[in-house]
């Protein structure tokens, strides 16, 4: 009985395997850390240079600009309705750039930050997240881009363009879900990294960035949307072009669908090998 | 005082690879090519076929241990004894692969100082991502924010860019925050070894005051000066173990009378040597003035490197040569020792079995561990047998200067040397 009372009295018991137990109460205890790690990469960013902020508006602008010109131009792909071609394309660059800085970020967090990691403990979850909350900035921006490209086309917004928010949540999770499965390969393989700005790369054809999913063969439509982001990059278009582009529901519930598939991944792998970070790093 | 760590059967091991070189992380590439080539020879030799090839080595092992409330632990060990894995255990860094550990308050652990500045950042912003990295609330440090900065010294350069300051000011800012923390548990690594002097005075003071509030601090260092001056109690690790527990003087006596007994392969068992093997090197020690053979030697004492050797087969050598080349761990060739350029040349006959030794009358090297290599040749310059690393010694701090003062650094070398000011007269 004494024993057990003797047990009980203890703040903090480290065993093997103790970690998981008291993990999501940490990742609440250390949320300080996290606004502050997130503070910190945004004002190194935007500190350093001017270019970062212009950076962050001149790299979907010009991306827009070719792609209007490639596919919209040359190719004369059709855009969806009546919404200029170079808005359409913008729509998409939205979700797919943040989704792209996210993943690279994330990806190379861990790493660039092995001094903390193995010098301090804190629930190491915390080092991607706050990354991605960086890439969320540069979408602010890019989106203020937008407000202006609209006025400039005169295409006023809609009523959808109120469910973007939840859109947008589903671009966070996609970016998260890759993010933290990318970064834990990337701590255990570190030549890994060398491969995650070429798949990037892919991912940009073969999401609908620079063309309409519209396009994609009716019996392929569903097929085409087990790549979540083209559920979250037609929700874009359905938020921001209004009634000029359609929300195809099969897809994007697949999406959504595979999107949580990733998180899953994306947490479990990440939770797994984040005990042996310090020991690897 | 009630206990406020205790800890059972604690152990880590972790997995190194067989092949010396420790990797610690693979490359995909490697993964890939020792997968086809694993699967290529389990196709050709199945019977040879082995699973891994990774051997598990103990950092801790079975490690027991209690701590008071109030108490000052040092914890002393030679590299690779186990100290640090202890606090990275400590501070919940790495889990631990056996026992457990069990606390009690709050622990605040100091493996590095300044642990996650910025270089882009001022000072001020850095003290307040280095508090929160240690813990501590926004509220505490906006609270205790000129404590901090009157503590550091550097309120002039608060608003600079923290790349621009000093290795001094940056030590000096981040022990700052870190001895504002108010754990009751402070766990210190090895931080004070850099800084300097009337700054360390300043954080062991810091320290002591921290114990005096009957909050606990374990402390790590290579310092005996400053665990000494720190503790009241000790242990010493070595190889994974805690080997002495107890006051700390006493504990500190017998880490530095350490018999030369921890290599890890005999002399006369390594295989890695060069040489045409007519005469072969079978002991290697330290040694002090008084021939106790020695794992720690004291800067600036005397001090005596000695091999053993035997003539296998009684073949008449002509003559020896005998060089020792220092090293650092950093391996750094601090300093060539050879019979040649000091003119003890060792003529024919040489005796069949006997004892080198190279006596250094003041040892002008820093705190650290220090490895030698030994070569003997015949006087024809045949090599008969050369060991690289073959020794391995630590230097401990010590009054170099006589002086009655203990001077150590983390540079390499002593050197003696004299000052002197004179006027210059208008002529």
């Amino acid at each position: 009985m004494a024993e057990l009372a003797k047990q009980e009295s203890w703040d903090l018991v480290i065993k093997p395997g103790s970690a998981t137990k008291e993990y999501w109460f940490d990742l609440w205890r250390y949320r300080e850390l996290f606004f502050i790690l997130s503070w910190r990469d945004i004002s190194v960013r935007y500190k350093q240079t001017i270019i970062g902020v212009l950076w962050a508006v001149l790299r979907p602008l010009l991306t827009m600009l070719v792609f209007t010109i490639v596919f919209g131009k040359i190719a004369k792909l059709p855009s969806e309705r009546q919404a200029p071609y170079a808005l359409m394309v913008y729509a998409a660059m939205l979700p797919w750039q943040f989704f792209a800085t996210a993943v690279q970020e994330s990806s190379n967090s861990l790493v660039s930050n092995a001094s903390l990691i193995s010098k301090v403990y804190f629930p190491r979850l915390i080092i991607p997240t706050s990354s991605i909350i960086t890439s969320f900035v540069d979408f602010i921006l890019s989106f203020a881009i937008l407000l202006v490209l609209m006025a400039y086309y005169r295409f006023p917004p809609t009523w959808n363009m109120l469910l973007l928010p939840g859109f947008l949540l589903m671009a966070v999770l996609t970016a998260m879900g890759i993010g933290l499965y990318v970064t834990s390969l990337n701590v255990k393989f570190r030549d890994f990294r060398y491969v995650i700005p070429f798949i990037i790369q892919i991912g940009l054809y073969i999401s609908p960035v620079g063309f309409s999913s519209s396009i994609i063969p009716e019996q392929y439509r569903l097929w085409y949307s087990l790549n979540p982001m083209v559920g979250v990059i037609d929700g874009f278009r359905w938020a921001i072009l209004g009634g000029q582009s359609q929300l195809y529901w099969p897809g994007l519930l697949l999406s959504v669908g595979i999107l949580l598939f990733f998180l899953w991944l994306g947490l479990s792998t990440f939770r797994k090998m984040e005990r042996t970070f310090a020991d690897m790093i | 005082m009630s206990v406020v760590i205790s800890i059972e059967n604690l152990g880590k091991s972790y997995m190194i690879g067989h092949q010396g070189e420790e990797r610690r992380y693979v490359a995909m590439r490697d993964v890939i090519s020792d997968g086809m080539r694993k699967w290529w020879s389990r196709l050709r030799h199945p019977e040879y076929y082995t699973h891994e090839n990774l051997e598990e080595f103990w950092a801790l092992s079975n490690l027991n241990l209690e701590v008071r409330e109030g108490e000052r632990l040092g914890v002393i060990g030679r590299n690779g004894a186990g100290k640090t894995t202890l606090l990275k255990l400590l501070s919940r860094i790495t889990e631990p692969t056996t026992g457990q550990i069990n606390i009690r308050g709050r622990v605040a652990s100091l493996l590095e100082v300044g642990t996650g500045f910025h270089p882009e950042l001022t000072g001020r912003e850095n003290i307040y991502l280095n508090g929160a990295i240690l813990g501590m609330s926004r509220q505490e440090v906006r609270r205790k924010f000129d404590e901090i900065v009157d503590f550091s010294g550097v309120e002039q350069f608060l608003d600079t860019p923290v790349k621009r300051y000093s290795s001094g000011m940056h030590v000096r800012l981040g022990f700052s925050v870190a001895a504002h923390l108010e754990p009751e548990i402070l766990v210190v690594d090895e931080v004070l070894a850099v800084g300097d002097a009337s700054f360390q005075k300043k954080c062991i003071g810091k320290m002591n005051s921290v114990a005096k509030e009957g909050r606990t601090v374990l402390f790590v260092s290579h310092q005996m000066q400053a665990v000494s001056n720190l503790c009241n109690r000790a242990i010493l690790l070595d190889r994974a173990k805690v080997v002495k527990e107890g006051g700390t003087d006493e504990v500190i006596n017998s880490y530095l009378n350490e018999k030369a007994t921890g290599k890890v392969v005999a002399l006369k068992d390594r295989k890695d040597r060069q040489g045409n093997g007519k005469l072969r090197l079978v002991d290697t020690w330290v040694e002090d003035e008084k021939n106790n053979r020695l794992a720690n030697v004291i800067m600036g004492k005397t001090v005596k490197i000695c091999v053993r050797y035997e003539i296998p087969d009684g073949k008449a050598v002509n003559g020896l040569n005998v060089a020792f080349a220092v090293n650092s761990l950093q391996n750094i060739q601090i300093s060539d020792l050879s019979n040649v350029t000091t003119g003890d040349d060792f003529f024919a006959p040489i005796p069949s079995n006997g004892i080198i030794t190279c006596v250094i009358k003041k040892l002008p090297l820093n705190i650290g561990t220090y490895t030698y290599n030994i070569m003997i040749r015949e006087n024809n310059n045949d090599i008969l047998d050369y060991i690289v690393e073959a020794g391995k010694f630590d230097v401990t701090e010590g009054d170099f200067f006589g002086t009655g003062k203990i001077t150590a650094s983390d540079r390499l070398i002593m050197m003696e040397h004299n000052w002197k000011i004179s006027p210059i007269g208008i002529v």
